[in-house]
């Protein structure tokens, strides 16, 4: 079910713009991997390169090898479509469709996949729901719109979306930044759920958010404005949080940043 | 027909609603920009009520005189004899051919126009879509006359052959036979009048799928959508209430389409199952041909066809409300 993740020499541009340059490191499968770093280091641009979102971004384009078990995503031949059907993503605002219902956003991954009974349909969409944490508060209301849900509830909507049609990954770019903090609670537990699995990567800002749902950490920096974003380390998230082994790592984590 | 998107027979494409200062500060306006403001739109908003009342009493008045006078039907006779003695005159055929010939055009024009929308928002490369929009709005700029021109001395002699396709292949129906005539006929007329509301209903569309929102496109991008299903998923429903604003302003400058239809079409009174076969007549074309020599009773025939193309864009624009309203819970708008 869930892959590992293998980058190197990763380099990805808007137009003639370096957005970030030289990334290696390795993702492991069943465990949550956060991105922490100042805005502008190409944390999210680097997240959207392991599923081939980078590219639909007008001038995006990526050099370099990621290497899901032993696939290359960037490989001539790999249908960019297929790699985002097995690479989930969760957005940093919620983005439920807002023309269909609940039930209709839980399948709409489904219904690109191919065609389901109306029953297996509907296993999987409570499965996936359940799976997000949000069954109990929906489970009466799956024909009503999504976009009538709270903020929080949106999000766990969204990730319901994503996991119904079982992904090998999944990607979150700052899935807490738009909700309060009971709502960020309740994600932060499921990503804890979720890690059994899955392989999830979570781009956030929140240190503290890092620090209790990963099991490693990557922290990203730019030498300065204008300069592309670098990876500075990445280890245990234990580690990273009490014994860094570079000294930037530590400014940042301990506010001593710039 | 006025073809700028405020034109008042259409809500623009997407409402916001407005914000909550507004009301309070519409409520006691203190200070004297918004006392000026308050006063310039206020008033704007009652002047067009004002002159749309105006229209509609004008109508009606000289409408209900021409309608005691009339010794046929107003709705079953099929004949227009507002000048005589004995004035007989019936709006049936004009109507028929009215509605008739726009919703040819509307069934013509509008995938056409919402497949150009939608090549250019999310398919033309940005140097081939920018003067494709062009072209597009240049075709709104050309005088409805030389679309008659056009139509009459081109677009007639051109038909014939894909009128006798038609007569071979689905005369059967009725509805498509054609018997050698002429091809100045309500589906020519629909045809013209296709090409004529493409501009408008295209960049209308445009303008809206242009404004799809980003992320819910990448909400289907990352699900693993193609282009087409990113379309289907999140741009088309974004779109729809705009799709149909679009069409409906188109569909109001195709039933009150005058000059080119005009032109093109030869009136005879009298509705014809087959709508290749020449004759037929629209509401505002029977105005156009009959105002100058009609006498004042005449006239004033001609101005309760006219009340009855009002009453038809009322409808039509109630209708489209209606359907845009059906599904507002589910509109891209609150997203």
């Amino acid at each position: 079910m869930a892959k590992r993740i293998d980058v190197s020499g990763l380099t990805a541009y808007y137009g003639s713009h370096k957005a970030i340059e030289d990334i290696s490191m390795t993702v492991e499968p069943r465990s949550a991997t956060a991105f922490i770093g100042p805005s502008g280091c190409g944390k999210s641009t680097f997240l959207r390169t392991l599923n081939r979102m980078h590219e639909v971004t007008p001038g995006g384009r990526v050099e370099g090898k990621v290497m899901l078990d032993n696939e290359n995503l960037y490989g001539s031949g790999v249908d960019p479509v297929s790699v985002r059907r097995t690479i989930g993503m969760v957005f940093q605002r919620p983005n439920p469709f807002p023309t269909m219902s609940i039930f209709d956003n839980v399948a709409a991954g489904l219904r690109l996949n191919g065609s389901y009974r109306k029953s297996e349909l509907n296993d999987i969409v409570e499965k996936s729901l359940k799976g997000a944490n949000l069954w109990n508060e929906v489970k009466d209301r799956l024909n009503k719109p999504g976009s009538g849900l709270s903020g929080g509830q949106q999000q766990r909507l969204c990730i319901a979306r994503a996991i119904a049609v079982e992904p090998q990954v999944l990607l979150m770019d700052e899935p807490c930044s738009a909700l309060d903090p009971i709502s960020t609670l309740a994600i932060e537990d499921l990503i804890g759920e979720l890690k059994e699995r899955f392989t999830i990567v979570i781009v956030t800002h929140n240190m503290q958010q890092a620090a209790r749902v990963s099991d490693h950490t990557a922290f990203f920096n730019l030498a300065a404005v204008g300069q592309p974003g670098r990876l500075i380390e990445i280890d245990e998230t234990e580690r990273i949080f009490s014994n860094p082994s570079v000294q930037a790592t530590e400014d940042y984590i301990s506010g001593r940043f710039g | 027909m006025d073809i700028t998107p405020t034109s008042p027979t259409s809500p623009p494409p997407e409402k916001q609603p407005p914000l909550a200062v507004d009301k309070v500060s519409s409520g006691k306006a203190t200070r004297p920009g918004d006392r000026i403001f308050l006063g310039l739109s206020r008033g704007s908003g009652i002047t067009l009520l004002v002159v749309m009342a105006a229209i509609a009493l004008f109508l009606t008045v000289r409408a209900a005189s021409a309608l005691g006078k009339n010794e046929g039907n107003f709705l079953t006779t099929f004949e227009w004899n507002a000048d005589s003695a004995e004035p007989s005159f019936g709006i049936a055929v004009l109507l028929f051919g009215t509605v008739v010939s726009a919703i040819i055009a509307m069934i013509i024009a509008v995938p056409v126009a919402v497949g150009i929308a939608l090549f250019i928002s999310h398919y033309a490369p940005r140097a081939i879509a920018a003067p494709l929009g062009y072209v597009i709005d240049l075709l709104a700029a050309v005088p409805s006359i030389v679309y008659g021109l056009w139509g009459a001395l081109f677009l007639v002699p051109h038909l014939e052959g894909l009128y006798k396709w038609f007569d071979d292949y689905f005369g059967w129906t009725g509805i498509l036979e054609y018997n050698d005539g002429t091809p100045r006929s309500l589906f020519t007329i629909g045809i013209l009048l296709a090409i004529m509301i493409l501009p408008i209903v295209t960049s209308v569309s445009r303008e809206v799928f242009l404004q799809s929102p980003k992320m819910h496109e990448e909400a289907a991008l990352a699900l693993g959508a193609t282009r087409w299903e990113v379309i289907r998923m999140s741009v088309l429903p974004f779109g729809r209430s705009g799709i149909i604003s679009a069409s409906m302003l188109g569909l109001g400058r195709a039933l009150g389409e005058t000059m080119a239809v005009a032109t093109v079409l030869s009136t005879s009174f009298g509705i014809q199952t087959s709508l290749l076969d020449g004759g037929g007549g629209t509401i505002a074309q029977n105005i156009a041909s009959g105002f100058k020599e009609a006498s004042d009773d005449g006239r004033d025939a001609l101005i309760a066809s006219g009340l009855v193309l009002f009453l038809l864009t009322l409808v039509v624009n109630g209708a489209a409300r209606l359907i845009v309203a059906r599904r507002k819970e589910y509109s891209g708008a609150n997203a």
